[in-house]
């Protein structure tokens, strides 16, 4: 029997929490190897695991995987959940881009200097409504299926659930005109792995506070 | 007759280049629109064609693809340049998402404060000889492959070829110490499609120039 995937990463959202939530949602268990001081990040690339001396890097069949599309793209065919063919796929790598896109300005909220934060917030807000929830509602509303692409679950759908709950993090009132949105972040959440990760106790990281900032600053330099 | 892939973007490298890359070498023709104003771009987004309102767009069999690493999976995958099965398309998509990574920095640089482009360009190299360039000569020189992944063309190798020439436009001794991949160099830009591709007179375009900047910042307004 293959033994489990086993995640490389700080013990924080970073990089690594939509992969976490790509498995959990497969059903998939996992292990995590985490990485607490500079020491730990250095053994990592002098044993050469790091292609690009970089985490995130999850052990999985065999291989070494780095680049966090790489290991989503790899995980989601593994587990089915890419699509039918290569125009899901494609509709699946646009509507994921947009995601990663608005993920990462929120993800980076936390290393913005204190007088341009709230000028950031701002334009996140502004896109979040106005560019991306807006595309997505209209996607939703366009099929009128219950998922975004092909009728069924897929790993886009768990991308955006993930995007999402950080939205409402962000501002809870951002969702309010997305009925579509609404709904599908209900029955998405229903879905037995989906619900199970959702809850207390599982691999699910909380939003980074300012002591674990520090750490990764110490340990990835930055 | 399939129709061609009609590409909409500024006339310069930016998100693009990739792309025209990956259809030169796969010998496939292509037309382009270039952006010129502010009108037109606006037409682009009344019209429902751009997701999140992003360029790079492409037309191509009856989808309006956007988002550069949708559209180069996309085109990898068509036009049989994504590997044998699903080992060697996580490798690609390693080692395509490194080289992209480093692009895109140096499709950045422009669009920054002038006194740091000395500064951002010398960080590129560095990256380029420290981080990126070893791995990709230890890569050639472990299997002693011709090709990057799977002893055949793939997109990794064509652009890691892109990536090669744009940091030699920084650094003309970039390769210096990397003889493998010198030789990549020679051997894939000498694949007959490429070889046409790096001809005068091709869809290739030359690197930024203040013209270009102008015309980007005014059409997107930033």
């Amino acid at each position: 029997m293959a033994g489990k995937p086993v995640l490389h990463h700080f013990n924080g959202r970073g990089r690594m929490e939509c992969i976490r939530w790509l498995l959990a949602a497969a059903g998939v268990e996992f292990e995590e190897k985490f990485i607490e001081c500079p020491e730990d990040l250095e053994k990592l690339r002098k044993d050469g695991k790091l292609m690009f001396e970089q985490v995130p890097m999850v052990e999985i069949d065999g291989m070494m995987l780095v680049q966090t599309r790489a290991i989503l793209n790899y995980i989601a065919t593994k587990y089915d959940l890419y699509g039918k063919d290569v125009k899901e796929r494609a509709l699946i790598d646009m509507y994921t881009e947009g995601i990663i896109d608005l993920s990462e300005m929120i993800g980076q909220l936390v290393l913005c200097p204190p007088d341009q934060k709230e000028a950031k917030i701002s334009l996140i807000k502004d896109r979040t409504k106005n560019r991306y929830l807006h595309a997505f509602e209209k996607v939703l509303k366009g099929h009128g299926q219950d998922y975004l692409v092909g009728n069924r679950l897929t790993r886009v759908d768990i991308h955006l659930l993930e995007l999402l709950l950080y939205v409402e993090e962000l501002d809870s009132s951002l969702l309010a005109p997305f009925p579509q949105l609404k709904a599908l972040k209900s029955r998405l959440s229903s879905l037995p792995n989906v619900k199970k990760f959702l809850q207390p106790g599982s691999q699910r990281k909380p939003p980074l506070d300012a002591k674990q900032i520090e750490e990764a600053r110490k340990i990835f330099k930055f | 007759m399939e129709a061609k892939p009609k590409l909409y973007y500024f006339c310069g490298r930016g998100r693009m280049e990739s792309v025209r890359w990956l259809l030169a070498a796969a010998g496939v023709e292509f037309e382009e629109e270039f952006l010129e104003t502010r009108e037109q771009y606006e037409k682009l987004q009344k019209d429902g064609r751009l997701l999140f309102d992003q360029v790079p767009l492409v037309e191509i069999d009856g989808m309006r693809l956007t988002q550069t690493r949708a559209i180069l999976s996309y085109l990898a995958a068509k036009y049989n340049l994504y590997g044998k099965d699903l080992k060697e398309r996580a490798r690609i998509d390693m080692y395509t998402d490194g080289t992209l990574d480093l692009m895109i920095m140096i499709a950045s640089v422009p669009f920054k404060p002038p006194e740091e482009k000395e500064e951002n360009y010398a960080l590129i190299v560095k990256r380029a000889k420290t981080r990126y360039f070893p791995v990709f000569e230890k890569i050639l020189k472990d299997h002693g492959e011709a090709f990057l992944v799977g002893n055949q063309l793939s997109w990794a190798d064509i652009q890691l070829l892109e990536a090669i020439l744009m940091v030699e436009e920084l650094s003309p001794s970039v390769l210096s110490d990397f003889p493998l991949l010198q030789a990549f160099k020679t051997r894939i830009s000498n694949i007959p499609t490429i070889k046409k591709f790096l001809q005068p007179g091709s869809q290739r375009k030359p690197p930024p120039d203040d013209h270009y900047v102008k015309v980007v910042r005014d059409v997107l307004k930033f």
